[in-house]
């Protein structure tokens, strides 16, 4: 049977170069990828002219990039990866950020960082964070165990009613969680404590031209990110990743391959919040205050594009989604001229939900699958496969010119 | 240990008031108003339960429709010369009608234009390319955004600052309320008449239409299925616009109805959380059901009185998610079952 | 998902893939794709399975790894399924009718019939697709009673589809391995922190998964997406998939739909040699011929009940079936 492969039009470079690193051996592609990290870690210290925030701190713009970032590959691990509609991701946000508040805000009734309490106020941060992943991981087991077997849509709906009722609890439950005045004073690794900065550098109160707290908290969320990274490309390489793409895909017949459907989904869920979980406890630890408002439906749909920008099911193209949905009403607010060009920065920044969402519809009509579309690696051995699909593909490339590829049987 | 469980539990109820007694007492008086108030979300419920039983989509932006009609309302009445000050409008009830009935056409023509625009513009492009769901709920979401802003910020720059932008939060009062007579000792006043008057008129309307008509039975025919209807002759994409017209004009009429009740609700996010809870409403009566969405609406509406009575006015909105939650887990079909178009698992 | 509805659907609905509202959500294979034609990337070029795994070379070899190591209790040639007077009634409907026959451990069977006779109804009957509303199905000494589907596919029986439903976007060699998936053990913990097992299971996998890919003769497309694949190559990549999942029973639906003469006596091939391997067949096929020339005992069903069942030459001459079909075999000319 031949196939002739030549009337076919060829990848792009974006899959030559995958295909290139596909082949790498492991610790090369650690050689290429630590400058690069390197690189990006040292972005706000490098000033570069059009990149840098004008009306807001670089910083703190790269602070918050990081925190959306790990949303977006927890809910990445949801919607992209297992294909669930989750619109209540914020809820996840939200119950993290509140355990971590509540064990450690002197406003909560709750508050181990007290005297008779078992959190030393310097350590407690780092103590509480995985108390509230595994809070959320828990949160995350309860709304999904009866909700998953739910078709498509309905999860939807169930998980923003979620999302609500996390909110709503938050608002509500005064005594606890100090209703709309929020929580305050929250704890956070109280490192680096110098007559320059009396509480540490990861204090809010730290708000020094280039290494303020934002920065030191966007170091800390670029570890995380790739610590996080690293175990959910684990989970990819292996049946956990292969089910979630078959579920994705056809549920049915997935169940039919022997594919325990429900527990993964459950397992996704569960993945999913506790990453968001983490991703709260970061944003408790680096602002310090935690109220209601913050967690709206409004944010949840926000996170929800960032991952469709980005590129559902790529987890590092959701990393884009975030950085687009971050940086770029940030890169126009107080700005008032780009390259000589006068602009009025400020009301683009305030148009920013317009923008998103004209971006939405026309993505979805042109190029549903994001930015950097899904191009998933299944196996975890599968490298000698590409290092001879990458010999061969060269060898048909370097042949006399398009050429037809016998499939020998 | 024991200790800090029994005053967790303490707090956690504490703001959460069991107030059995209030609930008694005012029993009647909340049935009726919620009757009244879920009026209103019936008529929502059913935009989106025709949407969804005919194409198997959430219209996240019906509540953005929704809106528009408010606003769509709203201006008719400027053009009426009607001033938007807090004046009761009182120049005799059969002018007071007629604004009325103006306004509720007025709001029904933007809601149901919008509703046709909006499946032209986003829906049927994604249609044609036989998108998964998980598309078309980001491009409602989209749309739910581009909507909401345009009026935010756009349409008060093209209307010198009379519509759009946060200023309708100056109360509208049409009517002003009175007493007309009472059941069982609760209030019933001429607002809460006409809403349920006309709620009533609408619904029995659209039930016939959809049961009884010619293009009622091409809209059940496309529901069930799409190819078959093709080829009986039903032209699938008028159909399709019929069910968001529908959905649309209701939708507008409800904004009046809205309007009357909740005076100051006219603002660019005023129909966001309406729209989620008359969705909730609409599953809890049985999604692509009809009668269904109807009685849905009313069932939430009474609920949520009771419920901010016994918890508290702050988990008035819990009430929606937490019926829908139930539903979902114990009758995922919904009180009525679906029926429209037999929606499957 | 609800189970109890889906029994009330309509019985087609499950295989004909065209559900009401489907194309509205149909994740269908080109719903992504605006370029819709297959784009050469770097899963799309052919692999020299040698280059790659140089064992598989030597089909003996590949048969021995394909070959289940299961543990079979019913011993060769007694009954592997028990029948016993299943009814599947949907509604008023009734698609199966106190339908009773054996499949033995090591033939090949056929199901047969006229469309609509029930054959794939019998198929969902078996797989857990469909709850029996009465009557039993027996497979391997015990009960098919409430299982899920994924535990009955756990159990050992497999099957493949009318309408090819590979999964898309994954290779040939990762739809294989999804099948082996079935048969592994490790947590998500584990696979979390690659633990031994994991690593062990993963390393397995790919060599069972090329010798499928290598068995079925679509060895050299392993890192091709299997939507690409030529149609042919994809009806063989759903058998591969099926036998990962170590089966004792392999069903296969309808696998020569769409095939030239030629391609359908390879696949009779292919079906004689996985029967070799050890595997237990049951087909529903149309194609006269090929039934004829593969199975060892039919069976033929129409409207529900069995009317027929027995070695090929008496079913080709047994008047009720032949009065059921009307007719001669279709493409006996071809």
């Amino acid at each position: 049977m031949t196939a002739p492969l030549d009337s076919r039009p060829r990848g792009g470079v974006g899959d030559g170069f995958r295909l290139w690193w596909n082949a790498l051996p492991r610790p090369v592609q650690w050689v290429f990828g630590v400058p690069f990290i390197a690189l990006l870690a040292a972005l706000p210290l490098l000033n570069i002219p059009l990149l840098t925030t004008v009306g807001t701190n670089f910083g703190s713009v790269m602070a918050q990039f990081g925190m959306i970032a790990l949303i977006a590959i927890g809910l990445n691990v949801v919607v992209g990866q297992a294909g669930l509609l989750d619109l209540g991701y914020v809820g996840f946000y939200a119950v993290g950020a509140y355990t971590v508040a509540l064990l450690t805000s002197p406003d909560s009734p709750w508050n181990q960082t007290g005297p008779d309490g078992w959190l030393s106020k310097d350590w407690a941060w780092l103590a509480v964070l995985p108390i509230a992943m595994a809070i959320t991981a828990l949160s995350g087991l309860l709304l999904g165990s009866p909700t998953l077997r739910l078709r498509g849509d309905y999860l939807a709906i169930v998980t923003l009613g979620f999302g609500e009722i996390v909110r709503l609890l938050a608002d509500n439950l005064e005594e606890i969680t100090g209703g709309g005045r929020g929580l305050s004073q929250v704890a956070y690794p109280r490192v680096g404590v110098t007559d320059q900065f009396p509480l540490g550098i990861f204090s809010a109160g730290n708000v020094g031209k280039t290494l303020n707290s934002g920065v030191w908290w966007y170091w800390v969320s670029l570890f995380l990110i790739i610590v996080v990274l690293l175990f959910v490309g684990n989970l990819e390489r292996s049946r956990v990743g292969r089910a979630w793409v078959a579920i994705r895909e056809d549920e049915d017949a997935a169940e039919i391959m022997g594919v325990p459907t429900f527990k993964f989904k459950l397992w996704a869920f569960v993945i999913g919040a506790s990453i968001g979980g983490l991703s709260g406890a970061l944003y408790a630890g680096q602002v310090q205050f935690v109220v209601p408002t913050n967690f709206n439906v409004i944010n949840s749909v926000l996170f929800l594009c960032a991952v469709v920008l980005g590129g559902q099911g790529n987890k590092l193209g959701v990393i884009l989604g975030a950085f687009i949905i971050v940086y770029l009403p940030n890169f126009f607010l107080g700005r008032t001229e780009i390259l000589g060009i006068p602009i009025d920065g400020d009301s683009i920044a305030e148009y920013k939900y317009l923008f998103f969402g004209l971006a939405l519809m026309v993505l979805m009509i042109f190029r549903p699958q994001g930015l950097i579309p899904v191009r998933q690696k299944l196996l975890a051995y599968g490298r000698q496969l590409y290092v001879a699909a990458r010999r061969r593909s060269e060898e048909a490339t370097t042949s006399s010119g398009p050429s037809t590829v016998e499939v020998n049987k | 240990m024991t200790g800090s469980w029994a005053q967790a539990a303490q707090v956690l109820t504490g703001p959460v008031n069991f107030n059995i007694d209030a609930l008694g007492t005012n029993f009647w008086q909340l049935t009726i108003d919620g009757l009244a108030y879920g009026a209103i979300y019936a008529l929502v419920a059913v935009g989106y339960t025709l949407v969804y039983g005919v194409l198997r989509l959430i219209n996240f932006a019906h509540s953005e429709i929704f809106m528009l009609g408010m606003f769509g309302q709203y201006a008719v009445l400027l053009l009426l010369g009607f001033t938007p000050s807090g004046n009761v409008y009182a120049e005799g009830t059969l002018m007071t009608i007629f604004f009325l009935g103006t306004a509720m056409l007025g709001g029904m023509v933007v809601s149901g234009g919008a509703a046709v625009g909006l499946e032209r513009l986003a829906y049927r492009p994604l249609r044609k390319r036989n998108a998964p769901s998980l598309v078309f709920l980001i491009t409602a979401i989209g749309a739910s955004f581009v909507i909401q802003e345009f009026v935010h910020y756009i349409l008060p720059q093209l209307t010198n600052n009379e519509l759009g932008g946060v200023n309708a939060q100056i109360p509208i009062r049409l009517v002003a309320p009175e007493e007309q007579f009472s059941i069982f000792g609760a209030t019933v006043t001429n607002i809460t008449l006409i809403i349920v008057i006309s709620a009533l008129i609408l619904a029995v309307a659209t039930d016939m239409f959809v049961n009884r008509t010619k293009f009622g039975r091409g809209i059940r025919a496309v529901a069930q299925d799409p190819t078959t209807a093709t080829l009986m002759g039903v032209s699938r994409e008028r159909v399709i616009m019929l069910t968001f017209l529908i959905g649309g004009l209701l939708a507008g009429a409800a904004a009046l109805l809205y309007t009357l009740r909740v005076p100051n609700g006219i603002i660019y996010s005023g129909g966001f959380i309406l729209g989620i809870k008359a969705f909730c409403a609409a599953v809890l009566g049985g999604i692509g059901n009809l009668r269904g969405a109807l009685l849905g609406g009313l069932i939430l509406g009474v609920m949520e009185n009771y419920g901010q009575v016994l918890f508290g006015t702050g988990w008035r909105d819990v009430v929606a998610f937490v019926l829908l939650i139930l539903i979902l887990m114990f009758r995922p079909t919904g009180i009525l079952g679906e029926s429209l178009g037999r929606a499957r698992v | 998902m609800s189970r109890d509805s889906e029994s009330e659907h309509d019985p087609g609905g499950f295989e004909s893939g065209a559900e009401v509202g489907e194309e509205y959500r149909s994740m269908s294979e080109d719903a992504f794709d605006p370029d819709l034609t297959p784009m050469i990337t770097d899963d799309s070029v052919v692999v020299d399975v040698s280059d790659v795994m140089p064992e598989l070379a030597d089909p003996e070899v590949v048969a021995e790894i394909v070959a289940t190591t299961r543990e079979i209790d019913t011993p060769l040639g007694k009954p592997l399924v028990e029948l016993r007077k299943v009814t599947v009634r949907f509604g008023g409907l009734v698609a199966l009718d106190s339908v009773t026959f054996d499949i033995n451990r090591g033939e090949i069977l056929g199901l047969i019939g006229p469309n609509g006779a029930g054959k794939t109804t019998c198929f969902n009957a078996m797989t857990g697709v469909y709850r029996p509303t009465s009557g039993t199905v027996g497979f391997d000494g015990q009960v098919l009673g409430k299982l899920k589907r994924n535990q009955i596919t756990r159990l050992g029986i497999a099957r493949t589809f009318q309408n090819i439903r590979l999964f898309s976007e994954m290779t040939a060699l990762e739809n294989v391995v999804v099948g082996t998936d079935a048969r592994h053990r490790t947590s998500v913990p584990g696979a979390l922190f690659r633990v031994p097992r994991h690593r062990h299971e993963e390393r397995d996998a790919i060599d069972r998964g090329m010798a499928l890919l290598e068995f079925v003769g679509i060895g050299a497309r392993a890192t091709e997406k299997s939507r690409n694949l030529p149609y042919g190559d994809q009806r063989r990549l759903e058998i591969a998939r099926a036998l990962a999942t170590e089966p004792k029973l392999l069903c296969l639906d309808e696998p020569a739909a769409g095939f030239n003469p030629a391609e359908k006596a390879a696949l009779m091939d292919l079906i004689r040699k996985i029967r070799s391997d050890g595997y237990t067949v049951l087909l529903i096929e149309h194609d006269m011929r090929l039934v004829m020339g593969v199975t060892d005992r039919i069976v033929v069903l129409e409207f529900g009940k069995k009317i027929a069942e027995g070695l090929p030459s008496e079913i080709r001459d047994n008047p009720s079936v032949i009065a059921a079909y009307l007719g001669v075999p279709d493409d006996a000319t071809a």
